[in-house]
């Protein structure tokens, strides 16, 4: 796949597409395309944190395990998502594992390569904080809402 | 003067149940029972979608219970969860039993006027039992509407409510269907997250301003969703949520279930969010 | 909103006019003795229900002599506080409200709604077996004649006919008030001192007896045979002088706007102060005439073959009232104080077309930490103005 197409599958993504052209473009340096198919780890708890996936199709579970649990899925990210933040926080260890529920396609990018393009470019780093993170309240508003067990109490 | 000068009066009763007899029950889960009434004597009310019956257990009391049966086919059918004396009762009916039965009460999901919009059904936990009758109905006049969407939350797949007809509606093509669990335990392939997580997958590909949307689960989950389907450019006079609250009588003379000016049981369960949204940030009212 | 006096006889129209009843009466006619009323009514086999004394209040109960009628009582009442005094006055309606209003007789605080027994089918269900003799309320006043309307009015709406079974196979015999307490403030509520509804008889009560005006034919079947002097016109304009004193001499007025104000009140600080001062004992729901909230209660024998529905009076003070499964709506004392206030003057508007106060100041007298209807409705109406 050419450069020109990743190009296109970014500008094409709800949240990297609103990012400005200029932008955008840096980005492509630091990206590759990259498939998963189901069942296949994405990304495991520990591990560095050197790609962020920005998801095009597919579902992809958010999984905590623990010696005493089964690993139970606490989140599901699908196309239209950005998998990963650990990327950003040092020191940049992946924090939760994730696996391929679906056929999974995404553009990675490189984290090395993105921190040194938003140290480079402030106007890049600004346009993750304004795109990104909302994205990331929004799964964090949820998260908050699951906590209250909304389906405790029935209907009578 | 006049001697004794009318008869004595005849004082009607009130709130009188009709009987009506268990044809079926059957488990849907530890906690929750469906039951397939017939009435003893006398036809079977007609129902709109969305409205609920007062169910009387023998010596032990009252609940409102919503109704989940086909009003097309006049299916008087009830899924109840135990989460008391008298719903414990209900849920412990058999095939032969009789129960009092008071209703139809309330307002109904406004299917009929939605004709040609995009209908979205939000359900939360125990919520899809309200709606059913709702779905069932945009299925059988599916020409109707550009789209029908059924959005389901559940706490575990374990305890998705009619697990065997939503497989059923996976399976036909009347409408799109997505099923979201707050915990997915090992084997889960389906999504995880609340539903409104969903919502902006719900609207892909739909012009909001043409999405009749119908909510119905815990008070905080519609309230939640509705939010956000406001956010995503839904009208806000296009959305119903059902409302719960206390209801003895269900004729608007106990006051229990009042809300503001309305009374859930006369001026609701169903209403439409814009109509309510504003109350319903008015904690304890 | 002025009493009709002295259209003894005749209904006023719609177009104002005056009809006349079957038997053609004077404009007004003087009544010596009331007891002389009752005990024709009695021995013409009515129930006879009138407000006596009873636990040191006056209460509306069955008559079943004339005697019985008080006489010289006057009520003291204030925040928090009630007592009659015996006079000598000779007088018969000076004391105004007691605790309890008619509201007991036409909604019960307990009744039986059906029983149900075991049977061969599953269970049976009888409706329960009510009668209501052929009943005068004597001595009704202004406020309490709305407050019967009102409450007629939630049972109408709602499909529920024993209310208006009861008051339809009831007469009532009103008195206009010539003396108010100082909790009174029916003047500001549309609703007194002076009878403004069509009502079977009213009495105004004056020196030298009392002036009777009949405003229907069952009125005038009631007065059929008594022995009435005719009133003169100065009789007539003295009880409409003595009604409009009754309206001057109140002190306490509800805000105008309160309906509206209270809309707009729903976060404000004062509930919390509100309270910390109230009990939550739900006297203010038990007295107040239009509070019609009940509850349902079943009831079985032991061998769980007989059972009975029962509905009795519930109070939205009680933290029980809102409860869903998993706790009550209403929390805290504030949002309890703040549902029954704000139904009583606001959203009573919205669901019935009226206030649901009728300004009988009962609320008032009969809080046990004296909390003040009308002062708290100042209060908020002055906080936003």
């Amino acid at each position: 796949m050419d450069i020109q197409s990743i190009q296109d599958l970014l500008t094409e993504h709800p949240i990297l597409g609103r990012f400005d052209t200029a932008s955008r473009e840096l980005l492509v340096g630091c990206a590759r395309n990259h498939h998963f198919g189901a069942g296949e780890m994405i990304q495991t708890e520990g591990d560095p944190a050197d790609l962020v996936h920005v998801l095009r199709k597919g579902d992809v579970a958010i999984e905590i395990a623990a010696a005493h649990l089964a690993p139970v899925i606490v989140e599901t990210v699908h196309g239209g998502d950005i998998l990963g933040w650990g990327w950003l926080i040092p020191p940049y260890r992946t924090m939760y594992d994730a696996r391929a529920l679906t056929e999974v396609s995404c553009v990675s990018l490189d984290a090395a390569c993105l921190r040194g393009k938003c140290d480079d470019n402030p106007m890049l780093g600004y346009q993750m904080f304004k795109y990104w993170l909302p994205h990331l309240a929004a799964r964090f508003r949820a998260q908050r809402l699951q906590v209250v067990d909304l389906y405790g109490e029935g209907r009578d | 003067m006049a001697k004794a000068v009318t008869d004595q009066a005849r004082i009607s009763s009130s709130l009188l149940p009709r009987r009506f007899r268990v044809q079926q029950a059957w488990p849907e889960s530890a906690t929750i029972t469906s039951l397939a009434l017939s009435p003893l004597e006398g036809p079977v009310p007609s129902f709109r979608a969305g409205q609920f019956n007062m169910l009387y257990a023998f010596g032990v009391g009252e609940a409102a219970i919503s109704i989940c049966g086909d009003p097309d086919s006049g299916d008087l059918l009830h899924t109840i969860q135990n989460v008391g004396p008298v719903s414990g009762a209900l849920c412990d009916l058999m095939a032969g039993d009789v129960v009092g039965v008071r209703g139809p009460f309330g307002s109904g999901w406004p299917l009929a006027d939605q004709s040609g919009r995009d209908l979205l059904f939000v359900a939360g936990g125990l919520g899809l039992a309200p709606l059913r009758p709702a779905i069932l109905q945009a299925l059988a006049m599916r020409d109707t509407f550009r789209s029908v969407t059924l959005l389901v939350g559940a706490r575990s797949p374990t305890d998705l409510l009619y697990p065997a007809q939503l497989a059923d509606w996976a399976a036909g093509d009347g409408l799109e269907l997505a099923i979201t669990v707050d915990r997915g335990p090992p084997g889960w392939t389906g999504m995880v997250g609340v539903v409104t997580n969903q919502l902006a997958r719900a609207l892909q590909g739909r012009d909001p301003a043409s999405v009749s949307a119908c909510v119905c689960g815990p008070e905080i989950m519609m309230r939640h969703t509705c939010l956000t389907l406001c956010d995503a450019g839904v009208p806000a006079a296009a959305q119903w949520i059902s409302l719960e609250r206390n209801m003895k009588c269900a004729i608007g003379t106990c006051g229990h279930c009042q809300f503001g000016a309305d009374f859930v049981c006369r001026d609701g369960p169903v209403f439409r969010w814009d109509k309510v949204a504003a109350r319903l940030r008015i904690a304890e009212i | 909103m002025w009493p009709r006096l002295g259209e003894g006889g005749r209904r006023r129209e719609r177009d104002g006019s005056l009809s006349p009843l079957e038997d053609v009466m004077a404009d007004g006619y003087i009544l010596r003795d009331p007891r002389a009323l009752v005990g024709a009514l009695l021995e013409a086999g009515w129930r006879v229900i009138a407000p006596l004394e009873r636990d040191g209040s006056l209460t509306p109960e069955v008559v079943s002599a004339p005697d019985e009628l008080p006489c010289g009582l006057v009520d003291m009442q204030a925040p928090g506080a009630y007592r009659l005094q015996q006079q000598d006055s000779g007088r018969w309606f000076d004391a105004v409200v007691g605790a309890q209003g008619w509201k007991r007789w036409l909604h019960p605080a307990e009744r039986r709604l059906w029983t149900a027994r075991r049977d061969a089918d599953g269970f049976s269900i009888a409706p329960a077996a009510e009668v209501w003799p052929p009943t005068v309320f004597f001595g009704v006043r202004p406020c309490d004649l709305a407050a019967i309307a009102r409450q007629a009015e939630v049972f109408r709406q709602a499909g529920d006919p024993a209310y208006g079974e009861r008051l339809a196979a009831t007469r009532i015999v009103a008195v206009n008030c010539t003396r108010v307490a100082e909790t009174c403030f029916c003047a500001s509520m549309g609703t007194g001192p002076g009878v403004s509804a069509v009502v079977d008889v009213a009495l105004t009560e004056l020196e030298q007896g009392l002036l009777v005006d009949c405003g229907t034919a069952n009125g005038a079947a009631l007065l059929r045979g008594m022995d009435l002097a005719t009133a003169a016109p100065a009789d007539i304009a003295a009880a409409r002088a003595a009604v409009e004193a009754a309206a001057r001499d109140q002190i306490r007025a509800m805000p105008p706007d309160i309906a509206d104000r209270l809309q707009r009140a729903s976060e404000s600080p004062r509930w919390q102060e509100i309270a910390a001062r109230c009990l939550h004992c739900a006297n203010c729901t038990l007295v107040c005439p239009t509070c019609f909230c009940t509850d349902v209660t079943d009831r079985s024998d032991l061998a769980g073959d007989h059972a009975e529905r029962w509905q009795r009076w519930d109070s939205c003070f009680s933290p029980e009232f809102s409860y869903l499964h998993g706790g009550a709506v209403r929390r805290s004392v504030a949002a309890r104080y703040r549902q029954w206030i704000t139904h009583k003057l606001s959203t009573w508007h919205d669901q019935f077309g009226t206030s649901g106060c009728t300004g009988c100041g009962r609320c008032i007298t009969w809080c046990p930490v004296g909390i003040d209807l009308v002062a708290e409705a100042r209060a908020f109406a002055e906080e936003e103005a």
